[in-house]
């Protein structure tokens, strides 16, 4: 019908900022590695700023109502992570990047497309919403199999989260299948976007420091020539 | 674009693709115009008249959704609203409304009287600036209604019409894109261009238009032929029965049905 409006995320952006994001499934370990990237820049004298997914205060309320009373439908839940990116971008992620600072994005636009569409919204339909997002500097991708993803989560905590098993989706009634058959659906969903956008994968199996070290590397080549705002002279060093 | 005569409902974009929707035997009906001009005055006389005809009637408004009114109504107040996060919280809203409210109500074959629906946020973009490929892609998940009447009016007669009646309101006026001096100027400057957009949308939807400039009574004669007539090429095609529905869904909608009236 319609031609696709021309999406931000096909060109580099214009801010002299740097924007760097983390995908992966839930237990794919990409937060840690965002944390101990973040510990690194801050230590190097960068200015950083973090955000995360689905954190604005915007539509906490509506998020909470949506998911407590299983009000939430595929779509909803789709355009209402939409609000809370856009809401964030405009506050937390254009102002610093226009400032030349590092932003650090746990979850970005390719969590949308791959975990509404694996929900069943329309592929062509939510690329369209969020052609507003400017495309990252670096977006790396921790790939990791469904088992070992498990086996950390439930590590951590006794119950896996209802959304996050993909329960509202029906697959299984159990939340450990349910896990594994929607997670797979997400997984086939982020190997497409890797070609896609370019995602720089992390083989997130491996133990955390090799993994940080293989981030560190890259963050190192994002960051050739960036003159940010300085921190301490170390800012400088190339 | 069908305004007249019955087909199948069709989606304006790629629809819901996880949705199995069946048939669809009830009518959507919409009711678009700009701020004041009287749309919700004009759908409370609808009620009655089609009731007494024996339709069962459904009414849903712009911003209404259980889940979405308090978010949007906060975040107005706040002032914190950008194009981009006003455009998806009401994209939101009707995608609540659509899925929980309008589509269980056309399936039990009610009529569904929209108090403003995707084309207002169409217009309101146009005027804000967003890019209106982008708000049209945005709704492309929407049902396309059987019926746009559009209620018809012009600035000077909107004025005096919003003064006597609940007065000129921030958002109503424009405020927030600085477009005058003053409210009253806002509100002149902002409507004009709304009604612009409206007078656009409906050439290119074939809105039904009715002089709104009339006194209520006579806009409400002249909706309710329109209605008489789509109803009447509707009902000259032979329908297939609804099929059985599913017993909550349908309480959902006659007790929504019954505390709009």
């Amino acid at each position: 019908m319609r031609p696709l409006p021309g999406s931000r995320l096909h060109d580099p952006h214009p801010y002299p900022g740097r924007l760097i994001t983390v995908e992966g499934i839930d237990g794919s370990g990409k937060s840690t590695q965002l944390l101990l990237l973040e510990r690194w820049l801050a230590s190097r004298g960068y200015r950083v700023h973090f955000t995360e997914w689905n954190s604005s205060r915007l539509v906490r309320r509506s998020m909470k109502r949506g998911k407590k009373k299983d009000l939430l439908t595929p779509t909803t839940f789709s355009i209402l992570h939409a609000v809370d990116f856009a809401d964030r971008l405009t506050y937390e992620i254009i102002p610093p990047l226009k400032a030349g600072m590092i932003v650090l994005a746990d979850r970005y636009v390719y969590t949308a497309f791959g975990r509404d569409v694996a929900r069943g919204v329309d592929a062509r339909w939510v690329r369209a919403v969020y052609s507003f997002a400017p495309r990252p500097d670096l977006a790396l991708y921790f790939r990791v199999p469904i088992d070992i993803s498990l086996e950390r989560l439930l590590a951590g905590r006794t119950k896996l989260k209802y959304h996050e098993a993909g329960m509202d989706v029906g697959l299984a009634t159990d939340p450990a299948e349910s896990f594994r058959l929607f997670q797979s659906r997400v997984l086939d969903i982020y190997d497409q976007l890797t070609v896609q956008f370019g995602l720089r994968v992390v083989d997130a199996t491996g133990d955390i420091p090799s993994q940080q070290k293989t981030v560190r590397r890259m963050v190192h080549e994002v960051l050739r020539g960036y003159q940010g705002p300085r921190g301490s002279e170390r800012a400088a060093e190339r | 674009m069908p305004r007249s005569g019955r087909k199948s409902k069709s989606w304006y974009g790629h629809g819901l693709p996880y949705l199995k929707v069946g048939s669809l035997p009830g009518h959507l009906i919409v009711i678009e115009g700009t701020d004041g001009v009287g749309r919700s005055t004009q759908i409370e006389l609808l009620r009655p008249w089609l009731e007494l005809q024996g339709h069962a009637v459904s009414n849903t408004g712009w911003t209404r959704s259980p889940l979405l009114s308090d978010t949007i109504n906060e975040a107005k107040a706040g002032h914190e609203l950008t194009v981009l996060t006003f455009s998806l919280l009401y994209a939101a809203d009707f995608a609540d409304r659509l899925e929980h409210q309008i589509i269980p109500a056309l399936r039990a074959g009610f009529i569904v009287i929209a108090d403003r629906y995707m084309y207002t946020a169409f217009a309101r973009n146009m005027v804000m600036g967003a890019d209106p490929a982008w708000t049209r892609e945005l709704f492309g998940f929407a049902l396309v209604p059987d019926l746009v009447l559009y209620l018809e009016i012009d600035v000077e007669t909107l004025v005096p019409r919003v003064l006597e009646g609940k007065g000129m309101d921030y958002w109503e006026s424009g405020m927030h894109l600085a477009l005058g001096s003053d409210i009253f100027d806002s509100f002149g400057r902002y409507q004009g261009r709304l009604i612009e957009e409206y007078n656009a949308l409906a050439r290119e939807f074939g809105f039904v238009a009715v002089d709104a400039r009339s006194p209520v009574d006579e806009i409400q004669a002249s909706l309710r032929t329109e209605i008489a007539r789509y109803l009447g090429t509707a009902s000259a095609r032979p329908r297939p029965a609804p099929p059985p529905t599913p017993v909550r869904m349908h309480a959902r909608a006659n007790a929504r049905a019954r505390r709009g009236r």
